[in-house]
Parts: C-alpha cells; sequence; structure tokens
C-alpha cells in the first residue's frame, strides 16, 4: 500500500497536476435552467433566453475557468504580478458566472409562480424598507434605466443590519462588492444582451415586463435563511 | 464656425455647435434670453454671438447629424436594421436627451462640441450631462468612421505613420481586434494620436468616455457596445469586429482626420529637400 502510494504521489510530482499540489482546480459547468427557454414568453423570448445561457453565461464560465487555471499556475510560480493582473479577468468572468447563476433562478414561468408577489416575512421587510411592493418594484425600475453602459440592479439584503437594500453595480461586479454584508435576493440583469432582441433601446419596457416572471419564492427563501425570525 | 470664438483647437468637430444648420429633424426651442451665472469665456460669447438683442431668441441646441451614407449602404455587413435602431433610436435618443438637459442649464450655451465634453468630463468627475453630450459626439465621429467598400488598408502618410508606432499594419490590425475583444462590458476602442507623445495609439474607453477628455486626437473608432452589433452578430463579437476591419472602416476618413491632426502635432521634421 505504502509503495503504491509513493508510485502515485511520484506520477503526480512529475505530471502537470503535481505542480498545482495535491488538490485540483474545481472547474466550474453551466447550470441547467429550471424551465424551457420558451417558459418565460412574452416577458423575455426564448430566442434571447437561450443566447443568453447558452452562449453568454457559457462564455463567463469559459474564461473563468481558463483565469483561474492560469492564477493557480502564477500562484504556484510565485509570480505576483501576474496574480494582481488576472483579478480583473477573475472579477469580470467569475462575477458574471455568480450573477448569471442568481439571475436563472430569480425567475419563473408565470404558471410556477413567476410574477406571484413575496408574502410572508419578505414582504413584510419590504412594506416595512419601502412603503410597498409597487415602490420597490418603481424604486428598482428607475436604477435600472438610470443605469449607464452594462449592469445590475438588485434587491439585497444586509445580513448584519437586517435591513433591504437597492443597489446597482456596473459590468459583472456581484452586489458583494457594493458592501460586504449584503446578500442578493433578486438581480435584474441589464446589459444590452439580456434585452435588446425583444426590447430594443426601450429599456424601461423590460423592466416592466420582468416582474411579470420574477421568483419571489426564492428571493423569500434566501431572506428566511439569511434573516431568520428570531 | 470659427475656432477663435471657440478658444480651443477644435479639430474634429463634427456636430455644429450652436444652431443646427442642415437637420430638418431638430427641435429648436423659443424662449426669451436670461443671461444666467456668467462664467469668464462664456461671456465675451455671448457678447459677441447674434443672439444678444434682448429680445426672446430661438435657442438652438445640438441636432441629430445623418450618417455620410443611407441606412442601407453598409449591408451586408451592418444591416439597415442595425442603421434605423442605433442611429434613429440610439443617437437621435442621446440628442434629444442632451438637448432637453441642456434647456435647464443656460451656462453650457454656446459651445462647441469638443469644449462641451470636455466641460462636463470635469477632469474625472463628470455631470450627468456629460454621457449623453459624449455619446452624441462619439456617434457622430463613428459613423463617418465608416463607409460602404471600407476596410482594405490605409495609403501614404497614414500608413508610414502606422507603420512607424506599431510595426506593421498587420500587427495595428490585431492589437486593435484585441482591444476590442477585451474590453469588459460597454464602451469604444480608438485609434488615437497623441498629443503628448507624438504617436499612434489604440486605447479602450468605457461607455461614452472618449479620447478628446485627454486631449488626444481620434483618427478612427469602434462602437462597442451591444447594441452596436446584437442585431447582426448577436454574441459573436469577434466576427463584427473582424468585418468592420475589413469591409466597414473608413481609411478615407482616417486619413483626412490625421491630417488635420498634424496641424496641430507635429510629427517629425519635414522633408525639405536641399539644392
Amino acid at each position: 500500500m505504502a509503495i503504491r502510494n509513493l508510485l502515485t504521489r511520484k506520477t503526480l510530482a512529475t505530471s502537470p497536476l503535481g505542480m498545482l499540489g495535491f488538490r485540483s482546480l474545481k472547474t466550474f459547468s453551466l447550470p441547467d435552467l429550471p424551465y424551457d427557454y420558451g417558459a418565460l414568453e412574452p416577458a423575455i423570448s426564448g430566442e434571447i433566453m437561450q443566447l443568453h445561457h447558452q452562449k453568454h453565461h457559457q462564455t463567463y464560465i469559459t474564461n473563468y475557468n481558463k483565469a483561474l487555471e492560469q492564477l493557480d499556475d502564477a500562484m504556484s510560480k510565485g509570480d505576483a504580478s501576474t496574480v494582481v493582473k488576472l483579478q480583473s479577468a477573475i472579477k469580470f468572468n467569475g462575477g458574471g458566472h455568480v450573477n448569471h447563476s442568481i439571475f436563472w433562478k430569480n425567475l419563473a414561468p408565470i404558471r410556477e409562480g413567476g410574477g406571484e408577489p413575496p408574502k410572508g416575512s419578505l414582504g413584510w421587510a419590504i412594506d416595512n424598507n419601502f412603503g410597498s411592493l409597487e415602490t420597490l418594484i418603481q424604486k428598482m425600475n428607475a436604477e435600472g434605466a438610470a443605469l449607464q453602459g452594462s449592469g445590475w440592479v438588485w434587491l439585497g439584503v444586509d445580513k448584519e443590519l437586517k435591513h433591504l437594500v437597492v443597489e446597482s453595480t456596473g459590468n459583472q461586479d456581484p452586489l458583494v462588492t457594493k458592501g460586504p454584508s449584503l446578500i442578493p435576493l433578486l438581480g435584474i440583469d441589464v446589459w444590452e444582451h439580456a434585452y435588446y432582441l425583444q426590447y430594443k433601446n426601450v429599456k424601461p419596457d423590460y423592466l416592466k415586463n420582468i416582474w411579470k416572471v420574477m421568483n419571489w419564492k426564492y428571493a423569500s427563501d434566501v431572506y428566511d435563511k439569511e434573516c431568520p425570525e428570531s | 464656425m470659427s475656432l477663435s470664438s471657440c478658444g480651443s483647437s477644435s479639430i474634429c468637430s463634427l456636430s455644429s455647435g450652436i444652431l443646427v444648420a442642415n437637420d430638418p429633424s431638430s427641435k429648436l426651442s423659443k424662449r426669451r434670453f436670461t443671461p444666467s451665472i456668467s462664467q469668464p469665456g462664456w461671456k465675451q460669447r455671448r457678447d459677441s454671438s447674434d443672439n444678444n438683442r434682448g429680445v426672446s431668441k430661438v435657442f438652438g441646441y445640438y441636432g441629430l447629424k445623418s450618417p455620410p451614407y443611407k441606412l442601407d449602404a453598409l449591408e451586408p455587413y451592418m444591416s439597415q436594421r442595425t442603421l434605423e435602431v442605433h442611429w434613429g433610436l440610439h443617437h437621435r435618443g442621446y440628442v434629444e436627451a442632451l438637448n432637453k438637459q441642456l434647456e435647464k442649464n443656460d451656462s453650457l450655451y454656446g459651445c462647441t462640441m469638443d469644449e462641451l465634453i470636455k466641460v462636463l468630463y470635469n477632469n474625472g468627475n463628470p455631470f450627468p450631462e456629460f454621457n449623453d453630450a459624449a455619446q452624441v459626439w462619439n456617434h457622430d465621429f463613428f459613423w463617418e468612421s465608416m463607409q460602404p467598400g471600407g476596410g482594405d488598408m490605409p495609403t501614404l502618410g497614414l500608413l508610414q505613420q502606422i507603420e512607424k508606432d506599431f510595426g506593421s499594419f498587420t500587427n495595428f490590425k490585431e492589437k486593435f481586434t484585441e482591444a476590442a475583444l477585451t474590453l469588459f462590458g460597454s464602451g469604444w476602442v480608438w485609434l488615437v494620436l497623441k498629443r503628448e507623445a507624438k504617436c499612434l495609439a489604440i486605447i479602450k474607453t468605457s461607455n461614452s468616455i472618449n479620447p478628446l477628455v485627454w486631449n488626444d486626437i481620434p483618427i478612427t473608432s469602434l462602437d462597442m457596445w451591444e447594441h452596436a452589433y446584437y442585431l447582426d452578430y448577436r454574441n459573436d463579437k469577434a466576427k463584427y469586429v473582424n468585418t468592420f476591419m475589413n469591409h466597414l472602416v473608413s481609411w478615407n476618413a482616417a486619413a483626412v482626420r490625421m491630417v488635420r491632426a498634424q496641424a496641430f502635432v507635429n510629427l517629425g521634421e519635414p522633408k525639405i529637400p536641399v539644392a
């Protein structure tokens, strides 16, 4: 048994994997959508969903994996400047993967509860923090419409202060870049690829319609987990 | 528009500043002329302009300039549909938004587009009007950076300068393409003539920023906002960029801009033949 271990160790050391030490790099893969591409019509077209998922999200994952491999390589070589140089690619592509993974769960077909307003503790919290659900929606839509370039609009919860926030982030920055204790409940992708084929430059229409397929159940579940009733 | 009244070297001023000359679709608002907070520079321009007669005058702002070709002229490389939406909706939207914002702010009246952009950029802390103003300028510049039957190669002086600063045209093309494909989010890629360094360079900018804010002289540009290519190429950015380089970019326009730029940047001693 010991000899076998010795042998495997030696192979690892000489093989490329051996450079990484004994742990192997975990790579990421495209998560499946919990619904068909066309299931969110007419709010979001099937063509957009397919491109968004299979092309855009996949590209973020591919590039994220590549950046992580390069990072691993640079770390094991002690190449500090490459490690630093790779951070923007990791933030962008990793952020893209993280954000889109949340986004797919944020949406649900109407027949599976998409668009149904939140009840329970999240519903209360929204009324307390914003006055009403309509006010929250208006606020998020205004932020989304005002966002220049590419980015996201978030409904998040500050798990330290236990209150809800509406924030926007640029490019693929995850919500946590706006505050380390912020947890995303809902995110709306306002990159043009998320709506252009269907809505062209009329972003406000996209923002109005996306609420019809918003999966409040997911948001409630996350909220209950972060802010349990004490 | 004369250079003396602008106070700056407006090299690539493509949108007429004060009154819209040729565009019937522009909006002109009539309003009583009320002098507002005077700022040095603006006041002398107002006094010398025709509009200071103390009666209600027409205020002209910026108009939507048409591309120098018909909307279907760039087919099949950039579809008519894209031009209709990109120019007719996006670009027009920026112009209208800018005009609306300028209505509220009298002190910005009287600038050329170049000056307006520099003033609004505020050295990195841009005012809210910056985005719209810059995007109007950027898109004017972009339409003129393309032509039907574009692509191919630059010639004569521009080619020589490119070869001097990038080694070869092929290398330049590679670098430009790489810049376009590695841009994160929305933005533009530019070939500029750097005033201080006196050489050509490729730069990427985010959202609506353009090289005028750093006082460099743009020679050509490529719009990498998704709305520029999504209808024609979906997410295939590489195909879009290659198509631009091979079939759309107007080296004629670039050469004209280069010639004008050399009035402001000394690229070298002239070769005076010895008798």
